[in-house]
């Protein structure tokens, strides 16, 4: 088919990464004074930020206030001007309501929720640039702000996504190769036990093929894990260098 | 929530007033009280209020900002016409044809401009058109979530295109490339990350730097045979124009404290004034719009006197501001971009 090479002949695609390559990651946390927990986090040229306040008490209706456990809820936003084509609404259509409820899937399996009953964890996201890979980049930054705010967690929650071309596995798609149509999976994984907390799928994928780029998915999260770690490592060691220990 | 709107009776103390157990005019304590002396009736009690003050109450916090603006000096250390520190950077999202981000204080603001081919408005078919859009979000408070921060977004996008609703400010014929039919729309999204007062000062601020940033692509339009017209991008993506920001306005909030006004309120300052005066002002300090917020209200000296503050302080903030915006541009494209991640 004429168009764009997602995977050249020697192996490379079309930003110059390997297949199993991911993007270069910064990450930042403590953005935000104000806020309970912040983090910034740069995937390649996707920048996500996420907020987190809480444990709270519950706002709005009481009767929502769960009785052995925190209430997590998460709302995915994405800038106007964070895609090619300007956004009308930031968030409330149908895409960010589902990312909204995906992130909530993800966390209330990693957040030790029953420390906190009656109340409510609030996690915000919001995507200033999109260029593939919007869901692992948020899941990335809230797990951030979640250690941020100092609300205790099982395990860290890395995700990724990927995809298959031309009988290889691609780790960390970018929106060109999202864009392209064939079968993406977000991941979202706890290292080090390495239970799933989010597997979705979308396009059409043979069974055959679907270990292989698990296992690539897998293996990108884990190393992304590897770089959140250094970043949190040097957050504290920065904090308590200010704190004077 | 601390603030001058402190209603109350003659028989009675008001409900945030403390009566105080020390000795008379002696109470200081480390946040600093002030002596009952030092406040003049007025100041303490509310602008109209004509009661008197009882012996032995020291109002908490209230009282601090009238009695100490009378010597130019705020709670933070600055003056009364002097703004926090702003940090200003451009060219920070890269989908976008100009952007900035301002952290004025714990304010923090982004901008995003993009420029769309657009059709000229009927009654305008010369020029192009601005559009704004203001995006309060989740991360400033939760209160945002949802809906929550529509009616705020509202209002200050409503101020920007009343700012903006001149001749002069922004150059919409140069944005027009055939009249009637094409011109460039530019849609201006600000995106509220964080407040910690003066919204509206920080936005303008981010909206000028944003449109300074703004580059949009050189197009030329091609007539063949049939009269059938064709827009033709230029081949070079650095060959742009770029807006001349020189009569875009900034607002200056001015906060009415007791019997001082200030510039750039902390949301502590905010919450304490009554009223406050949105004066939007020009580089040159032609004034394009002047706007009374805030549940209290004002007499017509101190708007005059405001106003006379606003011009200068938003002339200072212009030259400052430009300055800092061409020695920026002038660090050439190879700058170190700093973002969120600084």
């Amino acid at each position: 088919m004429a168009g764009l090479e997602l995977l050249s002949d020697q192996g490379y695609r079309v930003d110059g990464r390997r297949a199993g390559e991911l993007r270069k990651i910064q990450a930042r946390m403590g953005v935000f004074a104000q806020a309970d927990g912040s983090a910034y986090i740069e995937q390649g040229n996707t920048k996500a930020l996420a907020v987190v306040y809480g444990p709270h008490e519950i706002r709005g209706s009481r009767a929502r206030a769960l009785p052995d456990r925190a209430l997590v809820n998460c709302q995915y936003s994405s800038a106007t001007f964070s895609t090619g084509e300007r956004k009308r609404r930031p968030h409330g259509d149908r895409k960010s309501c589902e990312m909204g409820l995906q992130l909530r899937q993800t966390f209330e399996a990693a957040i030790l929720t029953q420390l906190h009953p009656r109340s409510q964890i609030d996690i915000y996201v919001q995507v200033l640039q999109a260029d593939g890979g919007t869901y692992a980049a948020c899941v990335n930054a809230a797990t951030l702000a979640v250690l941020d705010a100092g609300i205790p967690m099982r395990d860290f929650v890395c995700a990724c996504s990927a995809g298959f071309v031309d009988g290889t596995a691609l780790a960390d798609l970018s929106h060109v190769e999202e864009a392209a149509g064939g079968p993406q999976l977000a991941l979202a994984l706890l290292p080090a036990s390495g239970q799933i907390a989010l597997l979705e799928m979308d396009a059409r994928l043979h069974e055959d093929h679907l270990e292989q780029v698990l296992e690539a998915a897998a293996r990108a999260a884990r190393d992304a894990h590897t770089v959140l770690d250094r970043v949190v490592r040097q957050h504290v060691q920065e904090a308590s260098v200010l704190l004077g220990d | 929530m601390w603030g001058l709107q402190v209603t109350w009776s003659l028989s009675q103390p008001p409900s945030s007033a403390v009566v105080c157990e020390q000795p008379q005019n002696t109470c200081v304590n480390r946040h600093g009280w002030v002596p009952m002396e030092q406040l003049t009736e007025q100041a303490a009690w509310g602008p109209d209020s004509a009661d008197p003050v009882p012996e032995n109450a020291c109002v908490r916090r209230c009282q601090l900002f009238p009695a100490v603006y009378r010597e130019d000096l705020r709670v933070d250390g600055r003056g009364c016409e002097d703004y926090r520190c702003v940090q200003v950077e451009t060219d920070v999202v890269s989908n976008t044809s100009g952007s900035a981000r301002v952290r004025l204080g714990h304010t923090d603001i982004l901008v995003g401009v993009k420029a769309e081919m657009g059709t000229p408005k009927l009654e305008k078919p010369n020029e192009g058109y601005l559009e704004f859009f203001v995006d309060c979000s989740a991360s400033a408070t939760p209160e945002f979530e949802g809906r929550g921060g529509d009616d705020l977004g509202t209002e200050i996008a409503n101020t920007l295109y009343r700012i903006f609703n001149n001749k002069s400010s922004i150059d919409l014929k140069s944005l027009c490339i055939s009249p009637r039919e094409h011109c460039w729309a530019l849609y201006v999204d600000v995106l509220l990350l964080e407040c910690g007062g003066n919204l509206f000062d920080a936005i303008s601020i981010a909206v000028k730097a944003a449109l300074f940033n703004t580059r949009i692509p050189r197009v030329r339009v091609l007539e063949d045979e049939e009269g059938l017209k064709d827009i033709e991008l230029s081949d070079d993506p650095y060959d742009c124009i770029q807006l001349s920001v020189e009569n875009v306005p900034c607002i200056v909030t001015l906060c009415k404290i007791g019997y001082r006004h200030v510039v750039d309120a902390t949301l502590q300052e905010e919450a304490c004034s009554l009223a406050s005066l949105l004066v939007s002002v020009t580089s040159k300090g032609v004034v394009t719009c002047v706007r009374k917020v805030g549940k209290g209200s004002l007499d017509p000296e101190s708007i005059f006197e405001m106003l006379e503050t606003g011009k200068r302080v938003g002339k200072v903030l212009h030259t400052s501001l430009q300055s800092i915006l061409h020695k920026e541009e002038s660090l050439g494209p190879k700058r170190q971009k700093v973002g969120f991640l600084g």
